[in-house]
């Protein structure tokens, strides 16, 4: 351990502590605008310099690390007039655009400066003049905003190995933008929307769609219908004073029918229909043999986008089957249109994505369109619905609890886990087992794959088979396990693995670029915990196991990979890029 | 592999440079070259060959000279007579040189009694203060070998202490001579060399790396460039020989770009000297290996900053990283490294040759040795000069640098470049060291020294530096980032005359902000140039506030 | 390459075959490929041979050194000695090192624009010129001076522009006529 005096109180910590662990260790907040605990330290900002006995200079908290004997000084007279100065020097270079931006009121930037109560500025303005990028229609580049604190690049390159953004120029003129004079579009970008989850300010965002949304329920033409995917339900509290984790659904359900949604219906449904038809594809593949495995799932639309753009190669291991989201639109265009009798066109599809890429999902392919039309007209954030709850003035927090919706309402266990790393697994496994010895398991809970390390890997006896699966989550994770599976392939020997899901953001959906910001290790966990507290909790927890689901593939699908399954539930992938990164 | 024998090319190099009645050295450094010291040489080679005097006297192009503003130089060196320097050179001069000074001379000896009337018009005396008031160390060989020739390195002594190093010495030895010698870091920063091996010759890997940085980029300066052009070994000797002292597994020349001839002779005698084994596997026998190689800045001066010429030989952006961890510890792709300037490294073997003892008795209590400085501005002779520490500035600029060009009186110095300050006429008395110059708001910084007289405008002269500092900063930390350009906005908006009075107190908080919580050297030190002349000339300033609030009264 | 016009999948192949049919790209990557700390010095070998690094070249490079796309841009667009765009025939360099700053080198930048018409970092309409500010060339016994397509001019006054671009106007006029 090592000691130190931090404001005259003597404190001990753990080799390796930054000053500002050490300070928060010791209920001491020190500001700071750059540094996010979710990511490595990139020192731009000079928000939370401390000072340290017999140094010439301040030192920053973030990355310092507390050494044997160290005196520090967190505030006095001098601190808080050099981090008062930076402040005015960020906010010169920022438009403070305040209440015409997304942000307002969950700025980061914008606490500081009340924190330190700024009042005037009278610096002059050294605001570039640059252009909004929307190109990719799921995340908005805004660089006049950005604070150039790096969080976004770290994510972008460090985390996800997209390399979509980077620090471009130098100086006053450094910006964050994609490689060359291009649009993000253009960019190897996947829409993964990390880098708008971490952004302390409002420079890059959702493609905020609320408006569109809002339009819509006012047309009294339209049949507006909804659905939440399971992620959603977890974190949307957090805006509304509740824990992460906390399970909101009922709550959702009724906000939205009060927002004058006529029909709530949960993705978690899709989710045990994706099983229906990945575990049959799965146990086909298992009976198959040669090179049709592993399986690979697809729910996560960034890393479809990843796949066609770096690992091509790896189209034939894809699961065809859609994600949860494309599939209830599908079927709402479809099964359920037919149903009621309204003519698909009258109906506007809007889904509720933890996730930016999903924006992009739902137009990503012909097969997105399988209802004739466009299965989902609309796919909002986390994000922008806890928005449009405000603007509907609705107290979210003492809202009753409503139900979802049948046909496409009903859930089991193994739907709602798919919001977090490993649920895919766990919940095609629990099915799995009875498409192939056609007895249930009573072994559904499978741990080592609930876990955040990046890959996990387990191996399940189904039969007399043992079935080895691979999770991973996070993009430069995933890349490891392609590349095995690669290496594998190269060799001529069997593929590592039989199963593999993955998930481009860690934790999952849990902590999707959709999600609310600020979101750590502790805060994915705790979402996921929300989440597998449901499935613990519920009667029903294998997929095959939805009365609604039995009733859909009995009176409408007929079996799972189907003609007509195949026509509504499944897609194809097309190589679409040489990028390199 | 034979082993090199250093007496014998010793010998054969001594033979040969006696067996010529005379020799001219040629100053051939990127300076000269701009004022055309190769049609001057191509005038002089065809003037010997028409009097046949080419079989008995060599023309030497060497590095520099020091004496930049008089150039082309020629150094004439006649056996049995003192040396003549040429200055200002141009073809038809050295013609007439030939004929009128070679020629006889060597023809006729008996009759020859001095150089011509017309011609010592152009020739500089040697016994000038310019030469007599410097002593050379790093510059002892620059203007006298071909930068080249690893054989004239050599026969000067060349490559002696590389082979005591590698033969009969342990790397703690090393680091104990060099602590001895109280050799500081010569890029500006003064740290300590010998502590600084050390630091990482303690650190265990399984590759450590010895790095020069030759990034050599505050304007006004141009020492590393000249000793790397005029006298490439010396610092591949001492780099190797801090390899060697560190545990280095593999070394690193990082040069500016915008120096392709010191590149070029760089590049020419690493490969000399792996050719010797110098450099390479198993030098001297020793069973060690250790090989060098280049990499080229492009025009970043951060890239001066440990952390950011890592980053950039990586193939980084050059942007410095929070220390710790330090680059001793993790360095250049993870690995510990120990970066040295170039100046430092070519002190090295003349250490070990001559005993850090020796390098000791020269400087002051705290500085010891020489420091070579580019002296330019509005001085007379302006050029590379090497002094010893403890030397006054006064000294300097009055004795060595021959006073301002422009017959005005001097109003101050400015050293240490953007990162340092001015020191003003009345204190020209200072003697030249790290903690002197410290103590009045500047640094020894690199070794750029430029004179200011008179006419010079002091609010002018900070805006210059700042405005580099901006254009220079790489943008990663707020503070350095927009503080450097609100601070130049304020500087600007006060020299054209739109000042107010509690602008002052403005500039003053924002340096303070901007030195405070930059996060590498160039943001902390970028101030100086503005409080430094704010502290020694407050008037000028004030002046310009005054004329403008008095305006506005009117 | 224009906003908007993206690297689709066509462009970048185009772009590669045509990048791996250059010689000296093939050369340099050929020279530098699996050295370390070879990105920088790879761009130095296309900045030098073509006065640019066309995006093109960027591109088959990311691949060949397996180096992200953005990683070479981050590079690029941080070193100043990089050019993305192809300067003018004739590149003078006004060096801005103190030395010249005291003795006039901010006349003389402006004096090469009002001559050539080219603005400091950009070059001329016809491509003949490009002006620029460098740092300090290390000629301050010089000063100032400035550096047209390697050529140093020493001890500038106002008055010696004009010949300077008239000369390299000539010069490049001669050699089209060729």
């Amino acid at each position: 351990m090592i000691n130190a005096i931090l404001n005259g109180i003597k404190i001990q910590v753990e080799p390796g502590t930054s000053i500002l662990q050490a300070a928060h260790q010791a209920q001491v907040k020190i500001p700071t605008l750059c540094y996010h605990p979710d990511l490595p330290p990139t020192a731009s900002c000079g928000i939370c310099v401390v000072k340290v006995k017999n140094a010439p200079n301040m030192m920053r908290a973030c990355t310092t690390p507390v050494g044997e004997g160290m005196e520090i000084t967190t505030q006095d007279a001098e601190i808080v007039a050099v981090r008062r100065s930076i402040l005015e020097l960020i906010l010169s270079a920022h438009p403070n655009e305040c209440l015409t931006c997304l942000r307002n009121g969950e700025c980061e930037l914008q606490r500081l400066a009340e924190d330190f109560g700024i009042s005037r500025s009278d610096l002059p303005k050294l605001v570039p003049s640059l252009p909004i990028d929307d190109s990719t229609k799921s995340i908005v580049l805004d660089p006049r905003k950005c604070v150039r604190c790096g969080r976004c690049t770290v994510v972008c390159q460090n985390v996800q190995n997209v390399w979509a953004l980077c620090m471009k120029n130098r100086g006053l003129d450094a910006v964050v933008a994609p490689a060359g004079d291009i649009q993000l579009a253009d960019s190897p970008c996947v829409r993964c929307g990390q880098c708008s989850a971490h952004c302390p300010v409002g420079a890059i965002y959702e493609y905020n769609q609320a408006e569109e949304v809002w339009k819509a329920l006012l047309d009294k033409e339209k049949h507006c219908i909804v659905q939440i995917a399971p992620a959603v339900r977890v974190s949307i509290g957090e805006t509304f004073g509740f824990a992460p984790g906390t399970n909101l659904t009922g709550k959702l359900y009724t906000a939205l029918r009060r927002m004058g949604f006529q029909q709530v219906f949960d993705t978690n449904f899709g989710a045990d229909v994706t099983i229906m038809e990945e575990g049959s594809e799965l146990v086909e593949r298992i009976t198959k043999g040669g090179d049709s495995l592993p399986l690979i799932t697809t729910c996560c639309p960034a890393w479809v986008d990843f796949m066609e753009k770096f690992d091509s190669d790896m189209i034939s291991y894809f699961s065809s089957c859609k994600s949860p989201q494309a599939i209830v639109g599908a079927l709402t265009k479809s099964y359920y249109a037919e149903k009621i009798g309204v003519s698909p066109d009258k109906i506007f599809m809007v889904s509720i994505m933890p996730c930016t890429a999903k924006k992009f999902e739902i137009v990503r392919a012909k097969d997105m369109f399988a209802s004739g039309h466009q299965d989902i007209d609309v796919s909002l954030t986390t994000r922008e619905l806890a928005r449009m709850i405000r603007q509907a003035g609705l107290e979210f927090a003492s809202l009753d609890e409503g139900e979802a919706d049948s046909p496409l309402g009903r859930y089991t266990g193994a739907g709602t886990i798919f919001g977090e790393t490993g649920g895919v697994m766990e919940a095609a496994l629990r099915t799995a087992h009875k498409l192939v010895t056609g007895k249930e398991t009573d072994n559904l809970e499978f741990a080592p794959i609930h876990t955040l390390e990046g890959v996990k890997e387990l191996t399940v006896k189904i039969g007399d088979k043992d079935i080895k699966v691979c999770v991973a989550h996070g993009l430069r994770n995933v890349e490891e396990v392609v590349d095995r599976v690669r290496q594998a392939k190269k060799a001529g020997q069997e593929p590592p693995w039989h199963f593999i899901e993955v998930m481009a953001c860690l934790g999952g959906c849990v902590g999707g670029g959709g999600q609310f910001w600020g979101v750590t290790d502790k805060v994915r966990l705790e979402r996921a915990a929300g989440l597998t507290k449901e499935d613990r909790g519920a009667k029903l927890r294998r997929s095959h196991e939805n009365p609604d689901v039995k009733k859909l593939y009995d009176e409408f699908i007929g079996k799972p990979l189907s003609e007509k399954a195949h026509t509504l539930f499944h897609t194809h992938y097309v190589e679409r890029s040489l990028y390199r990164r | 592999m034979p082993k090199v024998n250093l007496k014998e090319i010793s010998d054969r190099v001594h033979a040969r440079q006696k067996s010529f009645k005379a020799r001219l050295f040629v100053c051939s450094s990127t300076g000269c070259i701009a004022s055309g010291c190769k049609t001057v040489m191509e005038a002089v080679s065809s003037g010997l060959k028409g009097h046949d005097l080419d079989k008995e006297v060599e023309i030497v192009p060497t590095g520099c000279m020091g004496l930049c503003s008089h150039g082309p130089l020629i150094r004439v060196e006649v056996v049995n007579r003192p040396p003549v320097l040429y200055v200002e050179m141009n073809p038809m001069l050295a013609r007439l040189m030939v004929a009128e000074h070679i020629e006889p001379a060597l023809k006729r000896p008996d009759t020859f009694t001095s150089v011509p009337e017309f011609l010592l018009e152009h020739t500089l005396s040697l016994e000038t203060p310019f030469f007599t008031d410097q002593v050379k160390v790093v510059l002892e060989n620059s203007g006298r070998i071909v930068p080249e020739s690893i054989d004239d390195y050599i026969a000067d002594g060349g490559y002696q202490a590389l082979e005591q190093v590698f033969t009969k010495m342990t790397p703690q030895e090393v680091i104990k001579e060099i602590t001895e010698s109280g050799l500081r870091g010569r890029g500006g920063g003064g740290f300590p060399t010998g502590r600084k091996w050390g630091l990482t010759a303690q650190i265990q890997g399984d590759e450590k790396f010895i790095i020069c940085n030759g990034d050599e980029g505050d304007p006004g300066a141009y020492m590393d460039r000249s000793v790397l052009e005029g006298n490439p070994h010396a610092v591949i000797e001492g780099m190797m020989i801090a390899g060697y002292a560190i545990g280095a597994t593999s070394g690193w020349f990082y040069v500016r770009a915008e120096y392709p001839l010191a590149v070029e002779r760089l590049d020419k005698a690493i490969k000399a000297a792996r050719r010797y084994n110098f450099v390479g596997k198993d030098i001297f026998g020793s069973g060690r290996d250790l090989d060098v190689d280049i990499r080229l800045g492009a025009g970043a001066f951060v890239c001066g900053e440990e952390t950011a010429l890592i980053a950039s030989i990586e193939g980084k952006r050059g942007s410095p990283t929070p220390r710790p961890p330090y680059p001793s510890v993790k360095g250049l792709w993870g690995k510990p490294s120990n970066v040295n300037n170039v100046e430092t490294l070519a002190n090295i073997p003349t250490i070990i040759r001559r005993g850090g003892a020796w390098f000791a008795s020269m400087g002051t209590a705290t500085s010891k040795g020489t420091k070579v400085f580019a002296l330019t501005g509005k001085v007379k002779h302006s050029g590379l000069i090497e002094v010893p520490m403890g030397i006054s500035l006064k000294r300097i600029v009055e004795s060595i640098g021959g006073g301002t060009s422009t017959g005005k009186a001097i109003k101050a110095v400015q050293t240490g470049g953007p990162s340092g300050g001015v020191i003003p006429r009345s204190e020209l008395e200072l003697p030249v060291c790290y903690d002197e110059l410290k103590k009045l708001g500047s640094i020894m910084g690199s070794g750029g020294m430029i004179v200011m007289d008179e006419n010079d405008d002091m609010v002018d002269i900070a805006k210059f530096y700042l405005g580099f500092t901006v254009d220079e900063s790489c943008g990663k930390c707020a503070p350095c980032r927009i503080g450097g350009k609100q601070l130049l906005l304020l500087l600007e908006k006060i020299a054209d005359g739109k000042g107010k009075p509690e602008d002052l107190d403005h500039l003053r908080e924002l340096a303070l902000a901007m030195k405070k919580a930059s996060l590498c050297g160039l943001g902390q030190t970028a101030p100086n140039p503005v409080l430094s002349t704010l502290h020694f000339f407050a008037d000028e300033y004030q002046a310009k506030i005054d004329l403008n609030v008095s305006a506005k009264k009117d | 390459m224009a906003i908007g016009s993206g690297d689709t999948i066509v462009t970048i192949k185009k772009a590669m075959a045509k990048a791996a049919g250059e010689p000296d790209v093939v050369a340099a990557v050929k020279k530098w490929k699996n050295k370390r700390g070879s990105l920088i010095m790879v761009l130095h070998e296309i900045q030098n041979s073509r006065g640019y690094v066309p995006r093109d070249v960027s591109l088959y490079l990311s691949q060949e050194l397996d180096v992200p796309l953005s990683r070479i841009y981050e590079a690029l667009t941080f070193y100043h000695y990089f050019k993305l765009e192809p300067p003018g025939k004739a590149v003078i360099s006004v060096c801005t090192g103190t030395a010249c700053y005291l003795k006039g080198s901010p006349a003389l930048v402006e004096e090469f624009s009002k001559e050539t018409g080219a603005k400091v970092g950009t070059s001329t309409e016809d491509k003949l010129f490009h002006l620029q500010c460098v740092r300090c060339v290390g000629c301050c016994g010089l000063a100032p001076v400035a550096i047209v397509n390697g050529k140093t001019y020493g001890r500038l006054t106002t008055s010696d522009i004009k010949k300077i671009v008239n000369e390299w106007r000539e010069h490049f006029s001669t050699d089209d006529a060729k």
